[in-house]
């Protein structure tokens, strides 16, 4: 039965999440080995787009296990990153109740044990951090805390409680510790420094673009029909303009989206009417926009064509 | 290749923690655990191996890669450690070297030969004083009259602009029903909740950062916008400074010492590009490319001070402002000129930035710094919205 700790050695995992046309260089698969074998949450920093959910994506393909996702975002609190009590249904419960002692008299004795029952498991309402350590399951998932920058630092003191002992205390109900530990991959794209405090319980990993190859396999193994000339000069523009200083840098998704985009348009080798129209799919902002306009794109592409 | 017995395992990987201790790096007793147990899984013998699991470990921000390698170099190869790991080790103040001339006594060395006539006693606590001091130019003050500058910020209380967050906090007049709370209350009496629990927005202080002008034509207001920073960066959570001539340099930890002076000589040694020249279009594209996508997130308010003297291209300088503004919630630019009567913002650079400023204010002396200290507290609730009428007419009232 495949868990996190079922990876051998880095080697394989490499080799595993290659077969899933994931190209991990060593750094990053001695991390992803480290962590599931150590238990202890993945931290991923790095540029927008460079694969850092999809990494996610893949070790819980390659785990053949459940993928749970948490998107965080501003004011994200315990009531939708962990649990939530059904408020309708409860407040159904009280008035139903009120309506029955009122016909038969009030029943002193068992109004405790009444509240008990309106704090249980059936007015529980699970959000992806308590579904993820639920000890009722059989294989630990992958849990994804995606864009973790957008949270707040209020957010961030929740998560050292669950991320160094893996369990939540629900005060009406109690504690839930996982039977299993998920494997947990945080991601940040830096708009927003992630606390020490959070960094010193994970393992830490930076993917930066990759090198002219490795980007280059990726698109051969993500773009279906892609010519090898183009495949070349796409990876050399892509690093030229990332070289060049734009506001908004394309990641590797971006030239795997242009990629796409040129094959679909049966282009053969870039040229600048071919750059201009497909400009869309690599930069996404106005000024970069105007700076490939005039002039940059042609630099590139004589470079390109050049070399 | 280093080849490590079991017994020496043990000794190497505290050893090792603290050299990267030593070097500045923090590493948490938990890390250093995490990195023991990795060795289960790895061939000792294999330096790329241990390095690997060393750096997945014990590395946690992007920023210490490169001296983590010298350091890790230096414990398992042997390696000296080159000079630059030890330079980013700043000296405890005690132990400073009294020689070096500190910026502050440089400046205080021009201010005084500007104005060698005067002599000033200390009655800084005198009321009389303190207006004396309010209306008099910085860049024409004495040593003692400065020191009561720097005690006047110290005592003031600095306050500064705040925004609704989307996180919920309990309050009794919040405009939401605090659901979660009434349900266990309602249970605890009985079905009958005595009084509505409510909730609200939470209220957090803005992110402000500063950008500021150290060339040589600033020279005269260096100091004094320096202090100011610092006092800032001390009185006020998530502040971010910055200086620039012709790069770009972050001084925000610097600035976190709590003695002044210390902070502007750790200042003055970090920062190569003092008085010289002034390339503020270029400092921007950096400031514009690599910092603000981190810092500007969350409605920070930018300040920017500088007299708007550009050696680049005013044209530059035009772009990088707006964009600048486009990514901020409101763009301050602080100009000591301004306190001349005569000033008209005729230098190039200037008039080109002036479009695309939210507020352009003075900071030349005492009085102005204060009206930018209301101003900052007073901002307007939505972005490029107009401050409050009495405001204006007291920031304007110091302009003129």
């Amino acid at each position: 039965m495949p868990s996190a700790e079922a990876f051998e050695s880095a080697t394989q995992v490499r080799e595993v999440l290659g077969a899933f046309d994931y190209i991990a260089d060593e750094a990053l698969s001695v991390s992803v080995f480290l962590a599931g074998k150590l238990g202890r949450p993945l931290l991923v920093e790095g540029a927008p787009g460079v694969g850092k959910t999809e990494l996610a994506k893949v070790v819980s393909r390659a785990l053949d296990t459940e993928l749970i996702r948490l998107q965080c975002y501003e004011g994200l609190d315990l009531a939708h990153a962990a649990y939530e009590w059904n408020y309708p249904r409860q407040l159904l419960e009280i008035q139903a109740r009120g309506v029955l002692r009122g016909g038969a008299g009030a029943d002193a004795a068992s109004a405790p044990a009444a509240v008990d029952e309106l704090f249980s498991e059936r007015y529980l309402l699970r959000r992806p951090l308590l579904d993820a350590i639920d000890p009722r399951r059989e294989r630990a998932p992958v849990l994804l805390i995606d864009e973790l920058d957008r949270a707040d630092e209020e957010f961030e003191s929740f998560l050292l409680e669950l991320l160094s002992d893996f369990q939540i205390t629900i005060p009406e109900l109690g504690t839930i510790r996982a039977a299993r530990r998920p494997f947990v991959l945080l991601t940040s794209n830096r708009t927003r420094e992630v606390h020490d405090a959070l960094r010193r319980r994970c393992l830490y990993q930076w993917i930066d673009y990759p090198s002219a190859d490795k980007e280059k396999q990726i698109l051969e193994r993500k773009v279906v029909g892609l010519p090898q000339l183009l495949a070349r000069q796409i990876v050399e523009f892509a690093e030229g303009l990332r070289a060049a200083g734009l506001y908004k840098a394309p990641g590797v998704a971006e030239s795997v989206d242009w990629a796409r985009a040129l094959t679909l348009l049966g282009v053969q080798s870039l040229d600048v009417a071919s750059v201009r129209a497909t400009l869309g799919c690599l930069v996404k902002h106005r000024d970069d926009v105007d700076r490939l306009s005039g002039g940059l794109a042609e630099a590139l592409l004589s470079r390109a064509s050049g070399s | 290749m280093a080849v490590l017995s079991t017994v020496d395992v043990t000794s190497s990987i505290v050893g090792f923690a603290r050299a990267l201790r030593a070097a500045g790096i923090g590493v948490s007793s938990g890390q250093v655990e995490a990195f023991a147990r990795a060795f289960e899984w790895l061939d000792p013998c294999s330096l790329v191996d241990v390095r690997l699991t060393a750096r997945a470990t014990l590395l946690c921000r992007r920023e210490d890669a490169a001296l983590f390698e010298r350091v890790f170099d230096a414990f398992w190869l042997g390696a000296s450690p080159r000079r630059p790991a030890l330079a980013k080790m700043p000296l405890a103040p005690r132990h400073r070297v009294e020689a070096r001339p500190a910026l502050a006594m440089l400046l205080a060395e021009r201010a005084r030969a500007t104005d060698p006539e005067r002599t000033v006693r200390d009655r800084s606590l005198a009321r009389s004083d303190d207006e004396v001091i309010g209306r008099k130019d910085f860049a024409l003050m004495t040593e003692l009259e400065l020191d009561a500058v720097r005690r006047l910020f110290e005592q003031r209380r600095w306050q500064f602009a705040t925004r609704v967050t989307r996180r919920k906090v309990a309050r009794s007049s919040g405009e939401e029903l605090d659901l979660r709370r009434l349900c266990s209350r309602a249970a605890r009496g009985g079905g009958v909740a005595l009084k509505l629990p409510r909730r609200t927005a939470k209220i957090k202080q803005r992110p402000l950062v500063i950008l500021a002008d150290i060339s040589g034509s600033m020279e005269l207001y260096t100091r004094v916008l320096l202090q100011f920073m610092h006092v800032l960066r001390r009185r006020l959570a998530d502040v971010e400074t910055f200086v620039f001539a012709t790069r770009l340099t972050r001084i925000t930890s610097e600035l976190a010492l709590q003695n002044v002076d210390h902070a502007l000589d750790e200042v003055a040694s970090r920062v190569v590009d003092f008085a010289s020249g002034t390339r503020i279009g270029e400092c921007l594209h950096a400031f514009n490319t690599q910092w603000a996508g981190r810092l500007l997130a969350r409605g920070a308010v930018v300040i920017m001070m500088s007299d708007g003297w550009e050696r680049g291209s005013a044209e530059q300088l035009k772009k990088e402002m707006r964009i600048l503004r486009e990514k901020c919630y409101r763009l301050i630019w602080l100009n000591p000129r301004l306190g001349r009567t005569d000033y008209l913002p005729r230098v190039e650079g200037m008039a080109a930035a002036l479009d695309h400023v939210d507020d352009f204010l003075s900071c030349h002396d005492m009085q102005s710094l204060e009206a930018v200290a209301r101003h900052l507290e007073l901002l307007p609730r939505r972005r490029g919205g107009q401050p409050s009428l009495s405001l204006y007419a007291t920031s304007s009232g110091s302009v003129a």
